[in-house]
């Protein structure tokens, strides 16, 4: 499984990384905002999860949601954000995420939402096709 | 904390540099508790889930100077119906001890990724806080600052609140300079 942890902070992409290895063989890929993670996908074909930051530098997460959504609807993305209020979860849905996280998160809650997601995501290709 | 546990803003103590109550009843007259409270439980949360220390919150109270003697220190600016800037800081031994816990290796303060692990923790206590405060705000990127001997500028007209926080690895504070508008 290839996953693209979007945030500028390498400390949370890095506990992000050892609560996903409990997950089994996981590839990751790092990008420290939206225009470095934009990048990201372009040079790494394949991505099954993205996990996005909000409040990054030069493009933030709701931005980046937004752009990756105008050429792809189906890959599953989680927002991981400190951003709780209801209008911005609300905000992020209608940009196009799957699910949303808020920061601070124990390992548990973050490896439910992320299975939860790719369990969802699973059953939505199951079904169209 | 009392107050916290009954989910009323924390009171405030008087100012720790001796003046007579009467003089921290006038300031407290145009700062609202009800700002400070959300920090309360965020500092906990933070620290509780993220660094897996359990942090007693002190009873805040209003800073009455400019003075700042902690080594490391991470700002994060509010804007939008809220601003002004929360502050965390810490003395070096103790952002190291934190660091470690939270970021899971042993960090220099000169290392990018201790300010990065600094500015993470005042990030999340920042952003926890935000969704209580009322009304819609934005808040900055963290800025960490380290080396001892440097002061914070903050607005001039917002009451800067010292949340003082006590935990198994040490002491710090996160000081709280913000208002409605």
């Amino acid at each position: 499984m290839k996953i693209l942890l979007v945030d500028d902070s390498k400390t949370m992409r890095n506990i992000q990384k050892k609560t996903l290895e409990r997950l089994g063989t996981v590839e990751f890929v790092e990008a420290g905002d939206g225009l470095e993670a934009l990048t990201a996908i372009a040079a790494h074909p394949g991505i099954d999860l993205m996990l996005v930051d909000w409040n990054m530098p030069n493009m933030d997460g709701h931005t980046l949601v937004c752009r990756v959504r105008e050429k792809d609807k189906t890959t599953p993305i989680i927002m991981c954000t400190t951003e709780a209020e209801k209008t911005r979860v609300i905000d992020a849905l209608k940009a196009g995420v799957n699910n949303y996280i808020v920061k601070p998160f124990t390992p548990d809650a973050m490896s439910d939402k992320v299975q939860q997601t790719l369990a969802k995501a699973k059953g939505a290709v199951a079904a169209a096709a | 904390m009392q107050n916290q546990a009954t989910m009323q803003p924390p009171a405030l103590a008087a100012p720790a540099n001796g003046k007579p109550a009467g003089v921290a009843a006038a300031v407290t007259t145009t700062l609202d508790p009800k700002l400070i409270a959300p920090f309360v439980s965020s500092i906990r949360a933070v620290f509780s889930t993220m660094v897996g220390v359990e942090t007693t919150v002190q009873r805040p109270y209003l800073k009455n100077d400019e003075t700042h003697s902690f080594a490391v220190s991470s700002i994060i600016g509010f804007s939008g119906q809220v601003v002004g800037s929360v502050t965390l800081s810490f003395q070096e031994e103790t952002a190291k001890k934190l660091v470690a816990k939270f970021a899971g290796a042993e960090l220099g303060i000169h290392d990018p990724d201790f300010a990065d692990a600094v500015g993470e923790l005042a990030n999340m206590v920042a952003g926890a806080a935000k969704k209580d405060l009322g009304g819609t705000a934005s808040i900055t990127v963290p800025s960490v600052v380290i080396g001892s001997g440097h002061n914070i500028a903050r607005l001039r007209d917002v009451p800067c609140v010292v949340v003082p926080c006590t935990s198994p690895l040490g002491d710090f504070t996160v000081e709280v300079s913000i208002k409605r508008v």
